[in-house]
């Protein structure tokens, strides 16, 4: 048990790599799938990953686990091709990774594992994990006197079926969390739904929440970074529903 | 004499006080005792209320972030209840906590099987790298407390209100010689100690006790039992039977031996009363063990003979 990560060689950050853009991100996709049209799981969480590494978080790809960095916990882990084309992008990991895309030697998996991929946060797969524990990083970071860093956390619509969830939204709603942001990527695959709308299942408990089009680079990046002084923030993201 | 129970309460409220990367996590269990910790340390002392799943993660999210999390409330509620979030928001992140429950597999006996958990050790042994404590007496779980919050890693400390009159040296990872005999070995676990000894009292035995069940001891009792002159090995748990029996098979897997488990039983008791009379019905009160522990050493001749 250690803190560094038991990444393969070739798995490090990668100074020369990165540098890409937003148009890059669908080539960078099919890298992994070998397909030029991606699904709904994959595309859903695109944007809203984008604007959060190109315009929200701050963090380091040279440095990526900075004391004071932003901390980010993708909670749904499924369909993770998006993320990591983000992550090579931004140069977290090379681009030549991409193809092993859940391989046994490959460091990117279908549901990412933090030990072997620099840059992620928390090994995810299993849903309602990240949100609970993305309000205890914000705690620690709290407790430690670490007042910059923020903690923001992605989850999915059908994800907050999983009440493990809704201990951590009482919880943190209760406590005036502040520094805890969520992102819920709504794409109304929730089995029964969420009469009155998912933003109302936050305030009910002392969030601040925006909801915006999930597309919308300017209006998710200002949603982000609205102050909500003495709450948690949630942005519910709203894409085309999935089926 | 204190109990586990408030000797915990102390040690961990001393040691909140000294180590500033100590944070204690509660579900509204035992947030009496530590009411003074909570009001020195209101950002290092979390209540989370009846939530044992967030419980966990946020012990996983703390240790994230850079803190050694203490993480306490009853054993089912602390291991049973929230065991997926033990596999991954804590084993699979490979981030370090110290899980410490009260209640045992049935200190509870008048709360019935919901506040009972004999399967807690069987299901931390599990999952990868978990040291797993039992003390068998107050200072022993004061002691076992202190190492491992100094210490990395993720360790599990099970305290029950049944304990030894006198305490160990603990601490050490070591199986503990009590006394040397030659028909045999016993292997007392944590609060069974007490008893095993009433029960094998005039038997030519050798008694070992464990405080530390995970890792196991395997160098020391492999010693033991080969320098008795009979191979017969009797293991007594405080949970569930046979729970060490892979460990005990591996460390003796070069000896031919005979096991004799000893533990609590899968069978739904229903029934409330005394931890006293609970240990009746599992067999492992001095009378039962020793009437056992006999009949093991020397068995019945066959009827088939």
């Amino acid at each position: 048990m250690t803190e560094t990560k038991h990444a393969p060689d070739n798995a490090g950050p990668d100074p020369t790599a990165g540098g890409y853009g937003y148009a890059d991100l669908g080539a960078l996709m099919s890298l992994m799938t070998g397909d030029e049209k991606h699904g709904p799981a994959a595309t859903s969480t695109l944007d809203a990953l984008w604007v959060l590494y190109d315009r929200v978080l701050n963090v380091d790809p040279r440095d990526p686990e900075a004391q004071g960095r932003d901390r980010f916990l993708l909670s749904k882990g499924h369909g993770p091709a998006a993320y990591y084309a983000v992550l090579a992008a931004k140069g977290f990991i090379g681009a030549a990774l991409l193809p092993g895309f859940g391989g046994f030697d490959s460091p990117l998996g279908y549901h990412p594992d933090r030990m072997l991929l620099p840059g992620a946060e928390i090994s995810s797969g299993s849903l309602g994990h990240g949100l609970p524990l993305a309000t205890g990083v914000a705690l620690g970071l709290r407790a430690r006197g670490l007042a910059g860093p923020r903690v923001f956390t992605l989850v999915g619509d059908a994800e907050l079926d999983e009440g493990s969830n809704h201990e951590a939204i009482a919880f943190a709603g209760a406590v005036g969390l502040e520094s805890l942001h969520a992102i819920v990527i709504d794409n109304a695959s929730s089995t029964y739904g969420w009469p009155g709308g998912i933003a109302a299942r936050f305030t009910q408990e002392r969030w601040s929440a925006l909801t915006v089009d999930g597309h919308d680079h300017a209006a998710l990046e200002q949603a982000l970074t609205v102050a909500h002084p003495g709450r948690p923030h949630v942005v519910v993201a709203s894409v085309e529903p999935k089926d | 004499m204190d109990n586990m129970r408030e000797r915990f309460a102390t040690t961990a409220t001393e040691l909140l006080d000294t180590d500033p990367r100590l944070a204690l996590v509660l579900a509204d269990i035992s947030t009496a005792q530590f009411a003074p910790a909570a009001a020195r340390h209101p950002e290092r002392v979390i209540n989370v209320g009846i939530r044992e799943q967030l419980l966990i993660s946020v012990a996983g999210g703390l240790a994230l972030a850079g803190l050694r999390p203490i993480v306490h409330t009853f054993a089912s509620f602390l291991i049973e209840r929230p065991f997926e979030q033990i596999k991954l928001d804590l084993t699979h992140q490979d981030v370090g906590a110290v899980l410490v429950s009260y209640g045992g597999s049935y200190d509870m006996t008048g709360e019935g099987r919901t506040h009972q958990a004999p399967g807690d050790v069987a299901l931390i042994s599990t999952l990868d790298e978990w040291a797993i404590h039992v003390p068998g007496h107050p200072d022993e779980a004061e002691a076992l407390l202190r190492t491992a919050a100094a210490a990395g890693g993720r360790a599990y400390l099970r305290l029950s209100s049944q304990a030894n009159p006198e305490p160990r040296p603990a601490g050490q990872g070591r199986l503990d010689l009590v006394r040397r005999g030659s028909v045999g070995t016993v292997l007392a676990v944590g609060p069974m100690l007490a008893p095993v000894l009433d029960a094998v009292a005039g038997l030519d035995l050798t008694v070992l006790y464990a405080t530390t069940i995970r890792p196991f001891d395997a160098r020391t009792l492999h010693s033991a039992v080969t320098a008795a002159r009979t191979a017969d090995v009797i293991l007594v748990e405080p949970y569930l039977t046979g729970t060490s029996t892979p460990q005990l098979s591996g460390a003796l897997a070069d000896l031919p031996h005979r096991l004799l488990n000893l533990g609590i039983s899968r069978t739904e008791l229903r029934r409330y009363g005394t931890p006293a009379e609970h240990a009746a019905a599992h067999g492992l009160d001095p009378a039962s063990l020793r009437q056992r522990i006999a009949s093991f050493l020397t068995p019945e001749p066959s009827r088939h003979s």
